[in-house]
């Protein structure tokens, strides 16, 4: 029984084996010129300015989690978009269309919700 | 491809009824911010879904390729469960008005509770049940902290997401291991398996933290520590539907599951000791804990997790004890969902009528006659006096306990009750003995009126605990149908 599970044990072992492997290999072997500007914050391409302990604004955590909620649910749309062609081949095109359908349906709902509630104005 | 899909629909329509409505009212309210029709509608939805369903009760049917059972025992439970809802937002209607809290997303979010619920209580499957189990939670998180600026409502949200979402991760993570144990997600293949591959460690981890995951949603001790917290800072009603459906759709899911993989009766006796000692100790835990509280809807909670103990003893019988459950469930939703009604009635607004205890309802019986008679039937129901339907319910799953030769069990559990007896009657005692002068200065002076949907419910509710007390046949023939074992049928009147 265990003996089914092999491969995916030796592949959490591999996964994290070389993710923190590599991360010491590069500490170990890559050179070591530090200087101002690479030893600061990096804040893409900005000067970092102020302490990092800034309060920020409610509304971004609003955003990034409507960002969040409807980025996940986008990922499920993939598998089906690429397997269309497979469905429309065995005669389920019409029936795979409505089932993702309904699952974009309800993603406008939460989106329409969202937009009515005012979620989406900034001030 | 999808021939299936169709036929399927219409064996599962009350569930999809019910969540398609709770997504219509997610659109009206986005619209007609917190319109009066949405509880309207979502009233009809459920009276209509639990029409189908009761058309339903005779046949037994599978869709979407057995992972939703249909009809039979599913149609039962999911009308246990939609009189629980419809309960729930009647009187939730008056008491979320007076609080100014009548939002629309409330009924919104009880409809798809209530879907999620079905769906956990229908499954044929792994994943249905933890799809089910998951919609139900996360709709109960939310409904908990509806009462945002109350700080208690948030501590209670809180604490019930941050202990619920781990409570998940061990269900998860016993799905996961049943399946890499068994190589099957469906409940029907797994007795199969099970032949084939033994009972190995896997399988035995998998069932203990499946098992874990199901305590908790029932709140059974030692995984009851939310439920105080969460019934008395959610509103009184939503505690109501929390602690009747909710635990209506985890115990008919236990059933499933345990009937399906763990037939008590054929393999070995260790699960049968599991829920056997879990339900002695929820019954006397929570029975002693009761004994203590003062705050009415604490003492509530704890009195849930004693009567979970109850129910854990008829499914610790195996079979035969399936039916005496049921039976237990559907008296259990009546007389709690009518004592949360009166209790949400008290609270007749967010301020003054909030958190009321045994000190400050003296007297009210008198002043209220209609509320004080109704929880009285409610309490001798609950604490299982003779002609209600909680002594009959009582009865039926520990005579199922004995005749399983558990008789230890039943012993505690009938020593369990008397004990519930005291904290049951004092509320009585304050409400109708005591005078109204003892009680707490803002209750002697508030005026208030019972609410006319209130009124309904609760007289609903007494006529129904009176009824199912005095014919409880036709609800145990029912019931007992659907595990047929000359066993289970002979214990029945």
């Amino acid at each position: 029984m265990l003996t089914d599970f092999v491969p995916l044990f030796l592949m959490i072992a591999m996964a994290l084996g070389l993710a923190m492997s590599l991360l010491k290999l590069a500490e170990w072997l890559g050179p070591k010129r530090p200087r101002a500007i690479k030893a600061s914050a990096y804040e893409s391409g900005m000067d970092p300015v102020g302490t990092a302990r800034d309060r920020y604004s409610v509304k971004f955590y609003l955003v990034g989690m409507i960002f969040i909620v409807f980025d996940v649910e986008i990922v499920f749309m993939y598998p089906w978009a690429v397997s269309f062609r497979h469905f429309l081949a065995n005669g389920g095109g019409l029936g795979s269309l409505a089932v993702i359908s309904v699952f974009v349906v309800i993603l406008l709902v939460g989106l329409l919700y969202d937009i009515k509630k005012g979620g989406l104005d900034w001030d | 491809m999808y021939d299936f899909l169709l036929p399927d629909m219409g064996a599962t329509a009350p569930i999809l009824l019910v969540a398609l409505i709770g997504v219509v009212l997610v659109v009206v309210d986005s619209f007609s911010n917190d319109s009066a029709s949405i509880p309207w509608l979502s009233g009809a939805v459920l009276v209509a879904a639990i029409t189908i369903e009761l058309a339903r009760v005779g046949v037994t049917d599978s869709a979407f390729m057995g992972h939703v059972m249909s009809g039979g025992f599913a149609s039962f439970v999911n009308v246990v469960i939609l009189l629980g809802a419809l309960g729930s937002v009647i009187l939730s209607v008056p008491y979320l008005s007076r609080t100014g809290h009548n939002f629309g997303e409330v009924h919104a979010l009880i409809l798809i509770a209530t879907a999620g619920m079905m769906v956990l209580a229908n499954a044929g499957s792994l994943i249905t049940l933890f799809v089910g189990l998951e919609t139900m939670s996360i709709c109960l998180y939310v409904l908990t902290g509806l009462v945002r600026d109350n700080e208690r409502a948030n501590e209670s949200a809180l604490k019930y997401f941050l202990l619920g979402a781990f409570s998940t991760g061990f269900f998860l993570y016993g799905i996961a291991l049943l399946y890499g144990a068994t190589g099957t997600m469906m409940l029907s293949d797994m007795p199969a398996a099970l032949v084939e591959t033994g009972r190995t460690g896997f399988f035995a981890g998998g069932v203990a933290l499946l098992l874990i995951g199901f305590f908790f949603k029932v709140s059974a001790v030692p995984f009851h520590m939310w439920t105080p917290d969460v019934y008395q800072g959610a509103p009184t009603t939503l505690a109501g539907f929390m602690s009747t459906a909710s635990k209506t759709a985890a115990f008919a899911a236990l059933i499933l599951v345990l009937g399906r993989i763990l037939p008590l009766d054929d393999v070995g006796l260790d699960t049968r000791h599991v829920l056997a000692i879990v339900a002695a100790i929820t019954m006397v835990v929570g029975n002693v804990l009761a004994l203590a509280q003062r705050n009415i809807k604490r003492m509530l909670a704890y009195s849930s997790i004693a009567h979970a103990g109850y129910i854990l003893t008829g499914l610790a019988a195996g079979a035969l004890g399936y039916a005496g459950a049921l039976y237990y469930l559907l008296a259990y939703t009546v007389m709690n969902i009518g004592a949360f009604g009166v209790m949400s009635v008290l609270e007749w607004d967010g301020k003054q009528g909030a958190e009321q205890t045994i000190d400050s309802l003296a007297g009210i019986g008198s002043r209220k006659p209609l509320l004080g008679v109704a929880m009285g039937v409610f309490m001798f129901a609950l604490s299982g006096f003779p002609p209600l339907a909680g002594f009959f319910g009582k009865y039926f799953v520990f005579a199922a306990a004995v005749d399983a030769g558990l008789t230890w069990l039943a012993l505690i559990g009938v020593l369990a009750s008397v004990v519930s007896a005291y904290y049951y009657l004092r509320v009585l005692v304050a409400f109708w003995m005591k005078k109204p002068e003892d009680a707490h200065v803002s209750v002697q002076s508030a005026a208030f009126d019972v609410p006319l949907f209130s009124k309904v419910v609760l007289v609903a509710c007494v006529a129904a605990l009176i009824a199912l007390g005095i014919v409880p046949g036709f609800i145990t023939e029912a019931a007992g149908a659907f595990f047929v074992t000359p066993e289970a049928t002979a214990l029945l009147p």
